[in-house]
């Protein structure tokens, strides 16, 4: 008698069920699209374009204060205000201006030159204080403001949300439903069949592909439509890399959870996985800033190593052969964490 | 025909207890074999070790005719197995959950079919987390069946189930058999183990105890009914198990429980005697002797509480 029901080869069934679970978790979409979007839409608002602010400065009040204030008005980066002597101290003290204008006939000027807005606002007080005392400038320049798409904050931010987004999905979905099964007795269950044990794991990787892509493109197209940020490099180079580097944290996180028998102990193994990468891996500034000791071990990082190739495509249009070393090293991530993670992977 | 399950000398011991401590069983071909005993009698961690899931720290064992070390892939596929505690995954609908069991066998039984069978074809769609508990047990078992297999585990099938989905339940394991299927369950229900069970062995802290069939087993208390009684003040054993006809007495929460063959004779018996130690009877009760009188005749404590 045939059979009335089509039965794929095993690995295709636990792929569909492990991808049908996941449309099914509600929360579990929202940590995948969601808190992302959230947070680039966050960020991207509070680092939005703007002129910047105007500096406020102070203007201490004697004989020649009213001509003064009125000069500093028609600056365009100055918002000076007319103080007396000791709300002036206390206001420079206390950062509440970035500059203080004051003396008879003398001008002084009282700042804190560390301060990097305050030599700024020395200069342009001196420029308009001049001009209104009559100086004729010599040169006649002209300004042209560069504004260029890829250097700005956000064009940076996104890959790097991109990459966090994918580390966290990553280890999280490798992480969480293989605890979980753990727990549950569905791995023991599972065994107990004439499953083969590396179907069940590869499955978890074919499984991931497909929403790994969903999750970039959306913050891709998000991005570009909210932002203007353009992917430069070619998007299949793109594809290629969140594949490569999704799969190096998939199998960090299969390693991580191949023992771990509770849902908490993996979730505090994560976090400390996960926690150095997010601050020294460069998703929210860059790691240049770290001393040039540590550098070399922040670079080898998953996270520095995705980070650094996705900004290499998506900013300054790098192709494969740019990122070879990067993609070649997040390889070798996951590679050596998925075997690490079967041999030593407890099943009950 | 060899035995379809058989161990000898098997041994688990873990830092605190010994688990299975040399047991020898064999179940034959087309029979339903109970291993019966309280929790913590090492039932489980047996059925595991025979189902392949627990490494024994010494014995052997084999199941149709081959060996865990040599043949596992195919001893997977001709096993079936419930385990005593399994959650499937929730979010998958019955169907799908048992077609994906299905898939991991070369030959089994059509999912469609089977799911009428267990009379679970009305939860077709419906998500496992939606389940009642006797569901989730059919379709454990389902799952167990989907591969066609020759022995089939079960691993207390009906605890914490309601009488109608035991019944069920029993009723599948029953059909399973009827097609010439070899059943290995283990129980702390006497009354599951009397009625499903062509043989039974009580196991208690890891020993077999008593091995027979249900009949042959109550039949070694000598005795067809158990009076159950409580007095004030309550009589001394000596005097209890000097009443005629009793064949044994154990002391049972404030009272006693008498093992006999005839209640028209004990009854009256038992009733003189407390008069005669100046003592009022204070409740009693009688029932037909059951595997649990057994129990409590071999260890002198309940399944239950023990």
């Amino acid at each position: 008698m045939p059979e009335k029901t089509r039965i794929r080869p095993p690995i295709v069934e636990l792929a569909l069920a492990r991808t049908k679970e996941f449309l099914r978790e509600k929360e579990a979409m929202f940590w995948v699209f969601g808190f992302p979007l959230i947070l680039a839409l966050a960020l991207g608002f509070a680092f939005r374009e703007k002129p910047p602010d105007r500096i406020p400065v102070g203007v201490v009040a004697g004989p020649n204060a009213p001509q003064r204030l009125a000069a500093l008005q028609k600056s365009k980066t100055l918002l000076p205000r007319l103080m007396n002597e000791q709300e002036a101290r206390d206001a420079l003290r206390r950062g509440k201006v970035s500059l203080l204008i004051e003396g008879s006939d003398t001008v002084v000027y009282r700042f804190d030159a560390t301060r990097p807005d305050a030599l700024s606002a020395r200069n342009e007080a001196d420029d308009v204080l001049q001009a209104a005392a009559g100086r004729r400038n010599v040169l006649a320049p002209r300004e042209e403001r560069v504004h260029e798409q890829g250097a700005r904050y956000i064009d940076f931010l996104i890959p790097g949300l991109i990459g966090m987004n994918l580390m966290g999905t990553g280890m999280w979905s490798m992480g969480f439903t293989i605890a979980n099964a753990r727990m549950k007795k569905l791995l023991k269950r599972l065994v107990a069949t004439p499953m083969r044990k590396t179907d069940y794991l590869i499955s978890m990787f074919l499984s991931r592909s497909i929403w790994l892509l969903i999750e970039v493109s959306v913050l891709v197209a998000f991005g570009w439509i909210v932002f203007g940020v353009r992917v430069n490099g070619s998007i299949l180079v793109l594809a290629i890399l969140s594949i490569v580097g999704g799969y190096a944290f998939s199998g960090i996180g299969l390693l991580t959870a191949s023992r771990a028998q509770t849902i908490e102990a993996v979730s505090g193994l994560m976090n400390l996985i996960m926690m150095p990468m997010w601050l020294c891996s460069g998703v929210f500034f860059s790691y240049e800033r770290f001393p040039d000791s540590v550098k070399p071990f922040i670079r080898v990082l998953p996270l520095t190593l995705l980070n650094d190739a996705l900004r290499a495509v998506v900013n300054d249009a790098a192709g494969l052969p740019q990122i070879s070393l990067q993609l070649g090293l997040l390889a070798v991530w996951g590679i050596v964490t998925f075997m690490i993670g079967l041999k030593i992977f407890r099943w009950q | 025909m060899p035995d379809v399950i058989a161990c000898r000398n098997l041994r688990k011991y873990y830092a605190d207890v010994k688990a299975v401590d040399g047991l020898d069983l064999s179940v034959a071909s087309g029979e339903c074999f109970g291993l019966l005993g309280p929790n913590g009698a090492g039932k489980t961690t047996t059925i595991e070790i025979l189902e392949g899931l627990t490494e024994s720290d010494s014995g052997e064992v084999e199941i149709l005719g081959l060996t865990w070390r040599k043949n596992e892939r195919e001893l997977r596929e001709r096993i079936g197995i419930s385990l005593q505690e399994t959650q499937l995954t929730e979010k998958l609908t019955v169907f799908e959950t048992l077609r994906l069991f299905r898939s991991f066998y070369r030959v089994g039984a059509d999912p469609e079919d089977l799911l009428r069978d267990l009379s679970l074809d009305e939860k077709h769609d419906a998500r496992v987390g939606k389940l009642s508990g006797g569901q989730r047990q059919r379709l454990a078992v389902a799952c167990a069946l989907v591969g066609n297999p020759d022995v089939l585990f079960l691993d207390e099938p009906t605890t914490g189930l309601d009488p109608q989905s035991r019944l069920q339940l029993w009723d599948i394991v029953q059909r399973f058999r009827q097609k010439g299927g070899t059943v290995l369950l283990t129980t702390h229900y006497m009354e599951e183990a009397q009625r499903l069970c062509d043989r039974v062995a009580i196991v208690d802290h890891g020993h077999l105890i008593a091995l027979g069939t249900p009949a042959e087993l109550i039949a070694k208390l000598q005795a067809r009914n158990v009076i159950e009684f409580t007095s004030e003040p309550r009589l001394e054993q000596a005097v209890v198990e000097a009443i005629d006809g009793c064949a044994g007495v154990t002391a049972h929460r404030e009272g006693w429980l008498l093992r006999v063959h005839s209640l028209a004779e004990a009854v009256p018996l038992l009733i003189n005697t407390v008069e005669k130690q100046g003592a009022k009877l204070v409740t009693l009760s009688t029932h037909e002797a059951t595997l649990e009188d057994l129990f409590v005749s071999l260890t002198g404590r309940e399944l239950r509480d023990a």
